[in-house]
């Protein structure tokens, strides 16, 4: 049950529904480091969610308690209003939830069009039976499978490497494959770590462009870590400031870019 | 002098296909070796339990009935039945994939990014184990296997080569059914893992476990899959090895020949663990006739391990695995 009743049309004219995903007092723990620290914020419907911070600040660590990779210690998550109870990754991801690594993880041993099929894989219904003897069902969903990922090469402008074996790709590329992997499941919430880490201009550019393509012509809700405070501001309606495990800011972008504490922790004020 | 040549030729055919066997042996060992990183000690001990459970179901004996008897003082042996071949073979899938489940829910779950070491020494355990509850279930005496394959020489060979060689080679009609099943069970699982949904959600976790994860795909029901899979092909195994030796102990010993060609072919290659099987096979048989009157004989038992050494010692990787270059 999602409560529209606060949702708004931004600027550039796209509407951000209700809260979709909220995080409530969340605290994890590593031994004696507090990778996260009691922190609350809400990713809304449609929007681009930012989370920044220096390095170590426990961004991918939040990103892992979204995806199910890390089960924090204390605080619960609420999904589409219901407390989410303790999820494995791979049921958060059949809940339409998808996501990238911060240090790619891609299936290195098979093709560009291979890894991204394998995002499809939880629309494929069929059994196992059918698949065999090729009938029905599992004729039609391959034909729509791969229609869909064709859809998605070509829209990530990766048709040229359809057939390399994605070890063979420089890291750029590869950052694509796995957003074009994770937008292959069709998710509802796409969780992007650091995805233009690494690049060139160029290529942060190109990524940049996507990213708001997709959430733009595809509705998919973002949210996305960034060490470049520069970038995000660009991108992203509200931004999370982490810092040694806290959360230091929450707002737009303008709103963080003003707020002291967030200038501190980027100046590398000492704390005091 | 062509008949030594007929010599050579019809050894050659019969390496090929005791190679077959090899091959089938290695292949369970590299669906799990790829799917888990866990090099599978047990797998020779898989295929002499599903033999055992099918002869068993095929006979009607009731399974644990001296463990029972002992227990309540009753003497029941058997149920009075008989399953027809086709039957127990399904039945004995279904008892694989429980053993696959069962392994996986009480053992290598709790293992979970272990050492692959102490993976290892786990299905040590797990090899033993199976051992002694494959004669507590079955007894511990010699069995026969008859699941209705044709068995004794193919005449049309005979005949065909007499005609062509002036020497009639001896080919085991059981050769070459064997050597049929196991291409046709090659190809299914070729084609299983290319287009079904499972298939391709077992080459994901062979390839990344976290990708895989984040896609969606269950490893817990993929291992249970791999093993499942891995028992079904020991239990082909099992029925061609016991068919011609009966089903007895030494059955489990066939993984030890397994071990080189893996070595051959790479842990973790399909086509290696294919080629390196049948490159073995013949090798040893054709060095049995070639070198083996010359070294007084017996060099079956030893043959396979020297290649493998040898190939170790220049080509690592194995057949075909990619070189291995290391990064300073
Ligand atoms: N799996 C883990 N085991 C132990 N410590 C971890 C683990 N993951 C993260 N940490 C620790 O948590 C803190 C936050 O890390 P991380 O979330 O990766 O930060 P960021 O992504 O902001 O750079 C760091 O001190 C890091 O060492
Ligand atoms: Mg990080």
């Amino acid at each position: 049950m999602l409560d529209d009743s606060d949702s708004y049309v931004t600027e550039d004219g796209r509407t951000i529904g209700g809260v979709v995903m909220e995080m409530q007092n969340i605290t994890l723990r590593f031994g004696g480091v507090v990778a996260i620290s009691d922190i609350s914020f809400d990713i809304r419907e449609g929007e681009i969610r930012a989370i920044i911070g220096p390095n170590g600040a426990g961004k991918s660590s939040m990103l892992n308690v979204i995806s199910g990779f890390y089960v924090p210690q204390e605080g619960r998550v609420m999904y589409r209003g219901q407390p989410r109870p303790q999820m494995r990754p791979y049921e958060v991801a059949r809940q339409g939830i998808a996501r990238t690594f911060q240090n790619i993880a891609l299936f290195e041993g098979m093709s560009v069009l291979d890894n991204v099929m394998t995002g499809r894989l939880n629309h494929m219904k069929a059994s196992v039976f059918q698949q065999a003897l090729w009938r029905g069902k599992a004729e039609a969903e391959e034909t729509e499978n791969r229609e869909a990922v064709e859809k998605i090469i070509d829209f990530l402008e990766i048709q040229h490497i359809r057939k390399t074996p994605v070890s063979r790709l420089p890291y750029g590329l590869k950052k694509r494959v796995e957003l074009a992997r994770a937008l292959a499941a069709e998710p509802s919430l796409l969780l992007l770590d650091e995805p233009m880490a690494g690049m060139n201009v160029e290529e942060k550019e190109d990524m940049s462009r996507f990213i708001l393509d997709v959430n733009d012509e595809f509705g998919t809700t973002i949210a996305l870590i960034e060490h470049d405070m520069g970038v995000v501001m660009d991108l992203s309606d509200r931004v999370v400031v982490m810092d040694y495990g806290r959360k230091i800011g929450d707002g737009t972008p303008d709103e963080v870019r003003n707020n002291q504490d967030v200038i501190d922790a980027y100046l590398g004020v000492s704390h005091d | 002098m062509p008949e030594q040549l007929a010599f050579a030729m019809e050894v050659t055919l019969n390496g090929l296909m005791s190679g077959v066997l090899y091959a089938l042996v290695a292949l369970g060992f590299v669906l799990i070796y790829k799917a888990s990183g866990i090099f599978n000690y047990a797998q020779g001990v898989m295929a002499l339990f599903a033999a055992m459970t099918l002869v068993g179901i095929m006979n009607g004996q009731v399974p644990f009935s001296h463990l029972i008897n002992a227990l309540l003082g009753t003497e029941i042996h058997h149920f009075g039945w008989h399953v027809p071949g086709f039957l127990a073979i399904i039945l004995t899938v279904a008892v694989m994939v429980l053993l696959a489940w069962l392994v996986q829910v009480c053992v290598m779950r709790h293992l979970v990014g272990q050492e692959p070491i102490i993976l290892f020494m786990a299905t040590i355990g797990l090899a033993y184990f199976l051992e002694g509850v494959s004669d507590l279930m079955w007894g511990s005496e010699i069995k026969t296997l008859d699941v209705g394959l044709p068995q004794g020489i193919n005449i049309a060979v005979e005949e065909a080569t007499y005609k062509l060689f002036d020497y009639g080679f001896f080919i085991d009609n059981l050769d070459i059914v064997a050597t049929v099943i196991a291409a046709l069970l090659v190809s299914g699982l070729v084609l299983f893992s290319q287009y079904t949904k499972q298939g391709r959600a077992m080459r994901a976790v062979a390839d990344d476990h976290q990708a895989a994860l984040s896609v969606g795909i269950s490893l817990n029901f993929i291992w249970v899959l791999v093993w499942s899979v891995a028992g079904f092909v020991a239990l082909v195994a099992g029925i061609m090895w016991g068919t011609k030796s009966g089903v007895q102990f030494s059955l489990s010993l066939i993984a030890l020949k397994a071990l080189p060609v893996l070595m051959l072919g790479g842990f973790t290659s399909i086509p290696g663990a294919i080629v390196g099987g049948l490159i073995i096979g013949v090798g040893e048989k054709l060095f049995e006739f070639l070198v083996g009157p010359m070294v007084g004989g017996a060099t079956e038992n030893w043959f396979a391990y020297v290649l493998a050494l040898l190939f170790l010692v220049f080509r690592p990787q194995g057949l075909f695995g990619e070189k291995i270059i290391e990064r300073v």
